[in-house]
């Protein structure tokens, strides 16, 4: 019988279409993480640095040499043509122009000091221009496959909503964790709302590493958004409070817990977050 | 009703709006002002036409020569507010020499902690609402955050009001602003009473009988 039955053909795991299962193969799907009894958050980041991993910081810019910063790895300035709608990048020599993404940048270097940081400048171009920036620096931003991108901002504009929920589809299924603020005010805005990224808004708690999981999204997890100090222009820190502060909180976890099980898919990796909340299993 | 009277009753609607909208927006400036007990509190208006940012109504600090005075969409933490549509607070950005010098220079104030938040109504951005300096007691809390959203929706709402005057007033306008003339005079006689009406009302009826076609 096995001899007049030709053999099925062998998965090799790599080829698509990724749409079908051939029996042969079910066995031999790679999960890639050696998954232990208990989620801890010691086996999550215990002794990460968050070294090897890359993290996008998509924002106003990042000061150069701010001394709890250090080097950045890249700084790229997005700029779209107002007439063809073509996008350049082109390298970023401002440094930041506002402050705030030179805080996320540091939020993000405090929990994981040994990460790859580049820098995104989407703003500057003006209020008008800044949907069109925010798109064409996130597809690029997706393209180069950085392990996290830390947004912390959002459009209310719908007629972005659609493309912004592909890109973050595309980003989820590469292996790029979109980590997005939440608005706390009664307003539809995007991409936080996508289940594909990671939705965060603050607690008023002063531990970087405690975050809580919300069962009634989309909200999905609540981080240290609250009195935090964080790096401001000059070399300089201020205390400061916001929902775009929490974000590269749970943007920095990320980086850690990838770091230490680099395997990860978004979706294992939003897996580990739940079972090591403050409020699931997180304490040990 | 016909279009000459609908066009006159929507004049009459629409003069004084814009005034009665500012009062508003001034008005809520004040109370998030005395609220957190800051020393002041503005509100700006996103200008499409040029993409700035205007002062619309300022209490306290700078509240004489602010009002009308711009500065561009997307630099500063206002800037950053409106185009990022995420409210932030921060405690100290008298240090940083950028934010230091770019205060001075269009207000005269340099504040040491201010509060920001987005405009914002259905889809549109449209301004910010800042609060500056506000006592130092204790760090900032979420329920201060909730309360400076509340204030943001109401300035929202009113920003939207007083931008929905303005393009009404300049429509009625276009037309040579015969319907404004009208209504500019009608909103006169309204404040009369007694004698001078009556005059003001026989004026009006000669007037429509020299201008009245044959």
């Amino acid at each position: 019988m096995a001899e007049a039955e030709e053999q099925p053909e062998r998965y090799t795991g790599e080829a698509l279409p990724a749409w079908s299962l051939p029996a042969a193969a079910s066995s031999e799907i790679d999960i890639g993480v050696e998954w232990p009894e208990r989620v801890t958050r010691e086996w999550a980041w215990g002794g990460s640095t968050g070294a090897g991993v890359t993290v996008c910081i998509l924002d106003s810019g990042v000061e150069p040499a701010h001394p709890l910063i250090g080097p950045v790895d890249g700084a790229v300035v997005v700029s779209v043509d107002a007439e063809t709608g073509e996008a350049s990048i082109d390298e970023d020599d401002q440094g930041d122009l506002c402050g705030h993404g030179t805080a996320c940048a540091g939020i993000v270097r405090a929990l994981a000091p040994d990460c790859a940081i580049f820098s995104v400048r989407v703003l500057g171009a003006g209020y008008t221009g800044s949907g069109p920036v925010l798109l064409a620096g996130l597809r690029w931003a997706i393209e180069q496959g950085f392990d996290v991108i830390n947004m912390s901002l959002s459009t209310t504009k719908r007629q972005f909503a659609e493309v912004l929920h592909e890109l973050a589809d595309s980003a989820y299924f590469k292996r790029t964790v979109l980590v997005a603020s939440a608005h706390n005010m009664p307003v539809e805005s995007y991409p936080w709302r996508f289940a594909a990224v990671i939705s965060v808004g603050s607690h008023e708690e002063n531990d970087p590493q405690v975050f809580y999981y919300n069962p009634a999204p989309p909200v999905e997890f609540f981080a240290r958004g609250v009195n935090v100090e964080v790096p401001w222009l000059g070399g300089e820190t201020t205390p400061a409070s916001g929902n775009s502060f929490a974000t590269p909180h749970m943007s920095g976890m990320c980086a850690l817990i990838m770091a230490k099980h680099r395997e990860l898919t978004p979706f294992q990796l939003k897996s580990v977050l739940f079972l090591t909340s403050s409020n699931v299993g997180g304490e040990t | 009703m016909s279009t000459d009277r609908l066009h006159a009753a929507v004049a009459a609607g629409v003069l004084g709006a814009d005034e009665s909208y500012r009062a508003l927006l001034q008005s809520i400036v004040e109370v998030a002002r005395a609220i957190f007990g800051a020393r002041a509190s503005s509100v700006f208006l996103h200008d499409t036409e040029t993409d700035e940012l205007v002062f619309e109504a300022v209490a306290g600090e700078g509240s004489d020569e602010l009002v009308g005075r711009r500065i561009p969409s997307s630099t500063g933490i206002a800037g950053w507010v409106l185009v990022t549509r995420q409210p932030l607070v921060l405690e100290d950005v008298s240090k940083d020499p950028r934010f230091a010098r770019d205060a001075a220079e269009s207000t005269g104030y340099v504040p040491k902690a201010l509060m920001s938040v987005p405009l914002l109504h259905e889809e549109r951005a449209l301004g910010v609402l800042q609060v500056l300096d506000r006592p130092m007691r204790a760090g900032f809390t979420l329920q201060e955050m909730d309360l400076l959203g509340l204030f943001g929706n109401q300035a929202a709402i009113a920003l939207d009001l007083l931008q929905r005057a303005r393009q009404a007033q300049a429509v009625l306008t276009e037309d040579g602003g015969e319907a404004m003339a009208v209504a500019r005079v009608v909103s006169h006689l309204e404040k009369l009473e007694g004698r001078p009406r009556e005059a003001g009302l026989r004026l009006l009826a000669a007037l429509d009988e020299v201008l009245r076609q044959p």
